[in-house]
Formats: C-alpha cells, structure tokens, sequence
C-alpha cells in the first residue's frame, strides 16, 4: 500500500509531462484534422473555441479532409506504397536478420556481447548520416556502378538512386539492428536440450530447424517485424532522399502538405489516418501474444 | 563453440559488412582530397578544415550540443522518476495504462509527434526555437530512459533497501541512499542515450522549431538536398566518432557494474 502511494507520487511529474506534451497536442491534430483550411497564419479556422459549444462544435466538425483524402487517389496511393515498400524492406530485414541473429547465437559466448554491440553501433549512429551514405553508393558514377563495372558484371550505371529499390536498401539498412535483437535475445534463452533431443529421435536438421528454432523464435521474429514495419510506414527521410519523386510514402506526403502545401487540416487528418495504420499492427500484435497467454 | 560452421561464419561476416562497409566508404571518402565523392585522390584533411571555417555549421553544431545535453537532463529526471513508478506499482489496470502511456512516444511516427507539437506551440502562442526545440526532444527521449532505468532497477537486490528500512531509513532515504546510487550506471547510460537521439534527430527539430534556430541535423539535411559533398563526409565522421566513443563509454559502465555485482 505504502510503495503504491510512492509510485504514484514518482509518476506524477512525467504523467503531466506526457499529457501536455504528447496527448494534449495530439488531440489538437485530432481537432485540426477536422478545421476548414482558411488562408490565414496559422492557416486554419478552428470550428471549436470553448467547452460550453460543445453542440455547435458537432454541428460544425468538417470532415472535409477527410473526405479528400478518401477521393483523391493521390493518398490513398501514398498510404498503399508506404505498406507495400514497408512490407518488403521487412521481409527483407528479417531474411537478413535472422541468420545474422542465429549465427551470433552460435558464436563462441566471449564474442558474443562484442558481435551485439557491433549490431547495435550503427543504430546510434545517425540516422541521416547512414542514409546519405547510401547515396554515395547508390548515385549514377557511384561506389556501387564503379565496382560492378569494374569486375565488368555490367557494363552501364545502374541508375538506382532515386528509385523504390534505393528506398528499400536504405529501410532494411536503417531498422536492420531492429530486427537481429529481438530475434537474438529469444535465439540466446532457447533450450538446447529441445535440439538435441529432436536430433537423438532422428529428425534432420532441416526438420529441427523448422520444428523447433522457426517456433520457438516465434516471439523474436513478431516483435522485429512490428519494429521494421511500424516505424517504416511513417518514415520521411528515407524516401526523400534515396527514393525519386514518384516515390509517394505517407510520411512524405504529410511533410509536403504541412511545409510546402501549408494546408494544416490536410496534414493532420493525414496524421491521424496514419496513426490508425500504426495501431492497428499493434493491437493485432497484442491479441496474439493476449491468446497465448490464455491459451497457457 | 559447437555448431559453429562456415554458414554461420558468412551470415556474420556478410551481415556485419553490409552494416560497416557504406560507414566506412563515407568515412574514407571524408579524407579525399579530391572534390568528387567518388572518386579517390589522395589523402587529405583539407575539409576538416574548411568545416571550421563554417559559421554556420558550427553555430548549428553548438546549438544541438545544447539542447541534446538540456533535453537529455529533463528526460533523465522525468524518465528516472516513471521507472522508479513502474517499478514500484502494484501491477494492476493503472500500472498497464501508465506504462502504454510512456512507451507510446517511441512506436509514435516522428511526423506525428512533430506535427502535433508544432500545433500545441502555436495554439499556445510560444516563440519557437531552442527552447521549443528541447522541450519536444525531452518529450520523445524521456521514454526510452525509462526503459534502461526500469531494466537496471528490475536487476537490483532488493534486500539492500529492505535491510535499509529494518535500520529505520525513511523511504525517502531509501531511495536516495540506496536505489538511486544502484541505479546510477542505468541512469547515466540513459542520459547518454537520450542525448545522441536528440543529436540525431531530424524530423521533430524541424517542425518544433522556429525561424534563426537551426540545428546541425537540419543543416546536414539542407546540404545532402543539393547533393553529397566531401565536407558533409567530414562532419559525419565527426558526429560518428563522437557518438561511437559515448555508445562504447555507455556499454563500459553498465559492464564494469555487471561485472562487479
């Protein structure tokens, strides 16, 4: 009883924080999702000013952003292409992932704690910076052209700067430590014995692998493909600067509308459509690992 | 030992390449004396030094150093406090709540954490700029303090602050004489954290501040725009040494404590 009522003192100051400076201003996104666009600075005309018009306040919400983010092809475009570009850099990350992840299970335990930090280096590193070396690589006359045309496997510039594959290589590269540590730290506390058992009763090590490791990493792989794909639907950096103009993700569409468009309303209700993509993996997440509980 | 083939041997050399080897091009074309990216002409440092000769950058430069050094104090505080609740509340309806609350900033699109701050700062008609700026980077770091702090107390003895309150220390002492100093290695290596994320972080900045406070990532950001130039090489080797000497620093002491307890 004691300890609670410290608890909840302890909590008190970051609660505040946290409801004024992420709750408070997300249900003004919320609002300004639901404002006319007018031309003033700051370009929108609220619909709502006090608590005591509450009834006026229905009677006026517009939905007029929403409405033109449903009609105009243009987001419901930019919303398929970020899942689908986020949807495979995951794949990909997690065909990369995991064979880094079961080989640094396997390492002898000294290199281990070393070869995890290694993965982990590059994440604390900025992340600009680690995109922009990608451009380098990637750029027409690049890194990447110069080696393959010197060891002549092609003979012309593969031009890939500035298109979905850059985006993608720069997605797997980014949230690639996101994938691999997860997947590690249930590799590390799986039962060996589990293993061996399988290998005594004769089954091949294709079959154990299958059988065995893939269910028991179940868990690892979940949570690495929820951290690749959530934040990658979000993501502006990368496909600004890796991928061409006709790659539209969201979060770049957002960014657009909001510093170049200046249409606040528009910006927002795409915030907040973008917000239900996010939870929706979440809670879909939640309810699996919610049945397994049960089912235990 | 056992089990550990070539296969796995190429998993890790091929995965630990493609992570180091686009960090290393950079790096080493940082040192280029020629102007083109690509192409290699002799060693040279001739572009460290034209970076110090850049007002601009080097005001961009101190500016983050300030607010990733203020953000990361307020996000050390806020977020000690959040882990010393969680680790302390009785697991219910409202510890589930409070824990969803101070994780949900880290799952939460930069764009939309950014955009929604920019709209409390003008609905509240503060000036934006540093102080803008350091507010929301306090915002999205403090979570992820919470997290190491919560993992360094969830590792603690707690017989030490029970043998503390046999001996009649107040809970308050407690905490400060006993779970606090414990608690330190977790603590600082959260500070470090939350300061290379502010150092880092591109998208909140530029929608959080304002006009005459820009910040080194933004500046980067400007420059990589108009295409890669061998000064842009410089500063992000820079950037990368200092952030790899902290993260090594971070990895140091939660080691040495761990080796100790």
């Amino acid at each position: 009883m004691r300890t609670d009522r410290r608890a909840r003192i302890a909590a008190l100051a970051p609660l505040l924080w946290l409801a004024a400076f992420f709750v408070l201003p997300f249900l003004m996104v919320l609002r300004m999702s639901l404002s006319d666009t007018a031309q003033a600075v700051p370009p929108y005309a609220p619909h709502w000013i006090g608590f005591g018009q509450i009834r006026e306040f229905l009677a006026g919400l517009d939905v007029e952003a929403f409405r033109l983010l449903w009609e105009d092809s243009l987001y419901l475009n930019a919303f398929l292409t970020a899942i689908r570009i986020a949807g495979t850099a995951t794949l990909i990350a997690l065909l990369i992932g995991f064979p880094l992840a079961y080989a640094i299970t396997r390492a002898p335990k000294s290199w281990q704690n070393l070869l995890v930090l290694l993965v982990i280096l590059p994440f604390w590193t900025s992340f600009l910076i680690r995109v922009y070396a990608w451009i380098a690589i990637l750029r027409p006359e690049g890194v990447l052209d110069r080696v393959l045309i010197t060891i002549g496997l092609t003979s012309e510039p593969l031009r890939l700067l500035n298109t979905e594959t850059a985006v993608l290589i720069g997605m797997v590269y980014s949230y690639l430590p996101f994938m691999v540590l997860p997947i590690y730290a249930v590799l590390e506390k799986m039962d060996r014995s589990l293993i061996e058992a399988a290998a005594d009763l004769g089954a091949k090590p294709l079959t154990r692998f299958l059988t065995i490791t893939i269910p028991l990493a179940k868990p690892g792989i979940l949570a690495g493909c929820f951290l690749v794909f959530v934040p990658g639907i979000g993501e502006f950096v990368i496909p600004d600067l890796l991928g061409g103009s006709e790659t539209l993700m969201i979060g770049r569409v957002l960014w657009t509308e909001f510093f170049s468009n200046r249409d606040w309303p528009l910006a927002s209700a795409v915030a907040v459509s973008l917000l239900a993509f996010v939870i929706l993996p979440m809670m879909l997440l939640r309810g699996f690992a919610g049945r397994k509980e049960t089912a235990r | 030992m056992k089990g550990f083939r070539l296969i796995h041997s190429v998993a890790l050399i091929a995965g630990l390449l493609f992570l180091y080897v686009p960090i290393g091009i950079l790096i080493l074309y940082s040192f280029n004396a020629s102007r083109l990216v690509t192409v290699w002409g002799g060693f040279s440092t001739q572009w460290y030094a034209s970076l110090l000769s850049n007002q601009a950058l080097k005001d961009a430069a101190l500016l983050s150093l300030g607010v990733a050094m203020a953000s990361a104090t307020i996000a050390t505080v806020l977020g000690t406090l959040a882990a010393l609740a969680l680790e302390r509340a009785r697991p219910g309806r409202a510890k589930l709540l409070f824990g969803g609350l101070i994780a949900a900033p880290m799952v939460m699109p930069e764009v939309i954490t950014g955009l929604s701050l920019l709209l409390l700062f003008v609905a509240l008609n503060v000036e934006r700029g540093a102080i803008t700026v350091t507010l929301a980077h306090a915002t999205l770091t403090l979570c992820f303090v919470t997290m190491i702090v919560q993992a360094r107390l969830a590792t603690l003895d707690r017989s030490l602050e029970e043998a503390a309150q046999d001996l009649g220390a107040s809970p308050w002492r407690v905490t400060l004489t006993i779970t606090l100093p414990l608690a330190l290695p977790g603590i600082i290596a959260g500070w470090l954290l939350a300061f290379t994320l502010s150092l880092d972080d591109l998208v909140i900045a530029s929608f959080a501040t304002g006009p005459g406070a820009t910040t080194l990532p933004m500046r980067i950001y400007s420059a990589v725009r108009l295409g890669v130039s061998p000064e842009i090489n410089a500063i992000s080797t820079l950037l990368i040494a200092g952030v790899a000497a902290l993260v090594v620093t971070a990895s140091l002491i939660l080691k040495r404590e761990k080796l100790i307890a």
